[in-house]
């Protein structure tokens, strides 16, 4: 059954400029946000955390009606306020970040959500092509510029890439007149986190070349060695042959697609 | 009989001549001088150590003397590792292998230098189980993995996460691991996330350093360190720990029970075609990348649309108008981490090769056999680009409307 308006939910957060460090809409939130608006169907952000925070509004600039905010403090669990809400409004597509640019950021949240809700979820996507007949086909980022496209019935949970469409700019009169909804529900404090200290990160230490060699001559030629191939194959002036060869290889290392 | 010692002019002009066919096997023993005493040889005894470098035998003893033993001993011949055995585990440590074209990743490897470290650590004999899906294209000896569970199948081929955590959920119901170590990259870092939400389990993300009690683990953003305690599953990042390469290891199969996967919810479809002019050069997969050998540039763009490769270029084309600066390859231009990386007519200077240092396969097309891009490839064709190119071209196609006909 083809619901008649597509509900779209997409879930956002406060983010931080990697260089700066200044508070602003968290990039893979934004492009979910912004692929949300894409796609013809209601959309509706939702964020759990403090209503206060200046960056929020960022969102609300990209053009939505309005943020639904579940009032909770920054050591609160996420969940036990978002799994209640999203239930009770039950989307047909959920749409987060793949990981926050704030606290832990490990990325679980869409994969717990999943579990819960008992939806399938997509990690990754980077467009969503169509929906037709209760079935999405979405394309997946992969490394090295690649896509993969996937196809899942709603309703579903999905991250999204930075590798999305880049999402639009902020209009600032739309940001100051935007309207907030402050919703307060029961909050828990994630225990876990309690036990954590949390620190600037110290530089990681840069792996230096490993000297495996037992010897001082093996060392001596670690040292001075040239870099070689080894035993690299040479063909000579059979261009038929060494097409082959060549064929072979690319063939054997899977880079040939059709 | 008299006291008196006698030389023997027959033997003395033996142990000198190398090519006599007795100078062998006299030459060992202990020569008397005419006064009976024990003499050394002063000529020098070369022989070859267990470096393979030669030694010079002061002692004059042959091959008694041990360190000198006379081997046929080539320079090039690999010392055989001691193997590490882990007879009767009572408990494993969990990795699963992430592998590349069938080749573990390096990154893959650094966890299963942490497991191993962590094994040895135990009182109790504990083994490292790797868990694979699909196929592998070397072997695993060095890797670090005691047990290995190999699954193959339709079931978890292509992007199966569904299946892959239902198949972990079973080992880790089966063997119940101490820990599962995961390399928190790609499609295994969606995997630890998936088995610990079905574990109940809260991983450990983004780990990097593993400490008696407490591990550090970098923050999504990777500007704070968080300090918190072990967990069950625990998310690696790139050099963790320095990967295994002292011992050898069994990787023995494991023979489990398991049960096919529950239908997945999550159809792959498998991959799309990507125009590879928009893949970032440093990314790409696959270059074919062209230098001052190439002459016929409509073919060699021509190739690169056929074969599904990525442009690059030497500083030399670059230079001569023939391709744009984002194409060029090397420490000036970019620094390319593709897996295989076809040169056409490009010599190999420094700085080009320092570009291409990341890149797995390197094939050359080249007219000179002594330039050091043929040192640096694994296979090397000698002969003009242009033809070799459209022979390639020509195997290529031919493949494809095999393809065709075959889907028809």
């Amino acid at each position: 059954m083809q619901p008649d308006t597509l509900n779209i939910a997409v879930l956002v957060s406060q983010g931080q400029h990697p260089v700066s460090g200044r508070a602003r809409r968290a990039h893979q939130d934004a492009c979910a946000l912004e692929l949300a608006l894409s796609l013809s169907g209601k959309v509706s952000a939702i964020h759990a955390g403090d209503p206060e925070q200046a960056a929020l509004r960022d969102y609300l600039g990209m053009g939505i009606d309005g943020l639904t905010v579940l009032n909770q403090s920054a050591d609160d669990d996420a969940l036990t306020v978002l799994y209640p809400y999203l239930t009770e409004q039950q989307p047909d597509i959920l749409l987060t970040g793949v990981r926050a640019e704030c606290g832990e950021g490990s990325g679980l949240l869409p994969y717990l959500l999943a579990e819960r809700m008992g939806w399938p979820l997509v990690t990754g996507i980077a467009a969503i092509e169509s929906i037709e007949h209760d079935e999405a086909s979405l394309l997946q980022a992969l490394p090295r510029g690649q896509r993969r496209r996937i196809k899942v019935k709603l309703p579903f949970v999905a991250s999204v890439e930075s590798a999305a469409a880049e999402p639009r700019q902020i209009a600032f009169a739309r940001a100051r007149r935007g309207n907030i909804a402050r919703l307060t529900q029961a909050t828990e404090v994630d225990q876990a986190r309690t036990e954590w200290t949390l620190s600037a990160a110290k530089p990681r230490p840069k792996r230096l070349k490993v000297a495996t060699a037992k010897t001082a001559a093996d060392r001596f030629k670690q040292a001075t060695a040239k870099a070689q191939g080894g035993k690299g194959q040479i063909i000579r002036d059979d261009p038929q042959a060494a097409a082959k060869a060549i064929f072979e290889l690319l063939v054997e290392e899977g880079v040939l697609r059709k | 009989m008299s006291d008196l010692t006698r030389r023997d002019p027959r033997l003395e002009w033996i142990l000198r001549n190398r090519l006599h066919p007795r100078h062998a096997e006299l030459n060992g023993q202990e020569t008397r001088g005419p006064t009976g005493l024990l003499r050394k040889n002063p000529r020098p005894q070369w022989q070859y150590g267990p470096s393979g470098l030669r030694r010079l035998d002061r002692l004059n003893m042959g091959g008694a003397a041990g360190v000198t033993q006379l081997s046929s001993k080539k320079r090039s011949e690999q010392v055989v590792l001691p193997l590490h055995q882990v007879l009767e585990p009572q408990a494993y440590i969990a990795v699963w292998l992430q592998t590349s074209g069938g080749r573990l990743t390096s990154h893959c490897k650094d966890v299963l230098g942490q497991a191993q470290q962590l094994a040895v650590a135990r009182t109790e004999p504990t083994a490292v189980l790797g868990v694979l899906c699909g196929e592998l294209k070397e072997s695993l000896e060095g890797a670090g993995v005691d047990r290995l569970l190999q699954v193959q199948g339709p079931d978890y081929e292509g992007y199966q996460p569904e299946a892959w955590g239902q198949l972990c959920g079973q080992v880790d119901a089966q063997l119940s691991p101490l820990y599962w170590l995961l390399p928190d990259s790609g499609e295994s870092a969606e995997l630890g996330r998936r088995l610990g939400v079905t574990l109940g389990e809260r991983p450990a993300t983004g780990v990097w350093r593993m400490e008696a009690d407490q591990l550090i683990a970098r923050n999504g953003a990777g500007n704070q360190d968080i300090s918190r305690p072990w967990s069950r599953i625990m998310l690696l990042l790139e050099e963790c720990a320095l990967p295994c390469g002292e011992y050898r290891y069994e990787a023995s199969p494991l023979e489990l029970t398991l049960t096919a996967p529950a239908r997945s919810r999550i159809a792959d479809l498998g991959q799309i075609a990507v125009d590879p002019a928009e893949i970032p050069l440093a990314e790409a997969e696959f270059i074919l990348s062209a230098g001052n050998g190439v002459h016929d540039w409509d073919q060699f763009h021509q190739a690169a649309a056929l074969l599904g490769a990525s442009e690059g270029a030497s500083r030399v084309a670059v230079d001569d108008g023939f391709m744009p600066r984002s194409r060029q390859v090397g420490a000036t231009g970019t620094w390319v981490s593709a897996r295989v990386y076809i040169a056409v007519g490009i010599s190999g200077a420094v700085q080009h090769l320092q570009g291409i240092g990341k890149c797995e396969k390197v094939v050359a097309i080249n007219q000179d056999a002594d330039c050091d891009m043929v040192k640096r490839a694994s296979l090397t064709t000698i002969g003009d680009s242009r033809d070799i190119l459209a022979a390639l071209m020509a195997l290529a196609e031919a493949k494809s409307t095999q393809e065709v006909s075959d889907a028809a």
